[in-house]
């Protein structure tokens, strides 16, 4: 509940303690924002209108039903998996994913919260790889893809126990 | 990548396609492809402001030294991880400042800034072909999250009618420091059995 004052306060004094033209930044960083947000549009047009196809078509409620035995297990909701699942491949993907899990359940429900941490503590590994890699010419990527997704699978649980743990 | 997505995309839609004719939900699939186009400039527009905030205020914090200090702090960690190269050279600089900007979740800064880190790096590996273990390291740092303030994901949950869209904030700090320590002790014990 702080969190948001809170850091509105700090930013601001410090800004001002190193006489940084406040308003002026302020305009410059929301007009990279809004630049940003116009970026990810197309991608996240088309991957909310899959993710909201699979949904009507009744494909994750099939899916969360095979694969909550395995979830249970492990203390993933089934719902939040294919959340899971996407993170790693797609930015805008897990964002439309999450988006749907949101508006279906909550955003302040174990679902929701679990799910939003789930995206939140990730990123984009295949993403992240391709694009570093790729920039030097490098095909062999050693040890990097099982650390990374080992990691990405850490999280996963993690979110899901974090949330039930301490909420 | 783009490969990855164009098949991800594919098999999405039509996936849902054979799963509603499977399921008879064929009339719902049809108002979700239309109504699914609607979500998505909904949702861009609730995130919007949001996200405008965050970014504006994040031009602030970045002109008043954060990223200097964060950089500061980051240096002496950064040399541990990564011995192939020497501390306050131009690739431990690149990659100072890339992960930096990945703290800040200066998400538009921090791609550039890390192709330039990698570049920096691939300068002085001996391996050539492969990545050496400092560049691994580096890759993997950056496919955990270390961002501090993730405004899109608390711009998504206020678009969703949260009461509290930052109040998961300390859970998702929490899971990224232990994923990010998994990923670092992995690469670590990875790189020793070679």
């Amino acid at each position: 509940m702080f969190v948001l004052p809170g850091v509105i306060a700090l930013v601001l004094v410090a800004g001002l303690f190193r006489k940084v033209p406040l308003f002026e930044c302020f305009q410059e960083g929301v007009r990279e924002g809004v630049r940003s947000l116009f970026s990810i549009a197309p991608s996240l047009v088309g991957l909310v209108v899959a993710v909201t196809m699979l949904q009507a078509s009744g494909f994750f409620d099939l899916l969360s039903g095979w694969l909550s035995p395995v979830c249970s297990a492990v203390g993933i909701p089934p719902e939040v998996l294919p959340l899971g699942l996407m993170r790693p491949v797609t930015g805008s993907g897990s964002y439309a994913m999450l988006h749907s899990l949101l508006e279906t359940y909550g955003a302040d429900s174990f679902i929701g919260k679990a799910a939003s941490v789930m995206a939140g503590s990730t990123e984009t590994t295949f993403y992240a790889i391709t694009v570093y890699y790729g920039a030097v010419g490098l095909k062999n990527t050693r040890h990097t893809l099982p650390a990374a997704l080992l990691a990405d699978f850490t999280g996963m649980l993690l979110a899901c126990w974090t949330v039930r743990l301490f909420s | 990548m783009g490969k990855i997505l164009n098949i991800l995309w594919f098999s999405m839609l039509i996936l849902s396609v054979v799963c509603a004719v499977c399921t008879g939900r064929m009339e719902e699939l049809s108002a979700a492809a239309a109504g699914g186009a609607d979500q998505a400039v909904r949702l861009l527009l609730s995130m919007a402001g949001v996200m405008c905030l965050w970014t504006g205020l994040l031009k602030i914090a970045e002109r008043s030294g954060a990223t200097a200090v964060i950089a500061r702090l980051l240096s002496p960690l950064l040399s541990v991880l990564m011995p192939d190269y020497e501390k306050g050279s131009e690739a431990m600089q690149a990659v100072s400042a890339n992960i930096t900007a990945n703290i800040l979740g200066l998400g538009n800064a921090a791609t550039p800034l890390g192709v330039k880190a990698m570049k920096e790096l691939q300068k002085n590996n001996l391996l050539r072909t492969s990545p050496n273990n400092s560049m691994v390291m580096f890759v993997v740092i950056n496919t955990a999250s270390v961002q501090i303030i993730p405004s899109t994901l608390a711009a998504i949950r206020q678009a969703a009618g949260s009461s509290h869209p930052f109040g998961v904030l300390p859970y998702i700090w929490m899971t990224s420091a232990v994923t990010l320590f998994v990923g670092v002790v992995l690469a670590k014990l990875f790189s020793l059995r070679r």
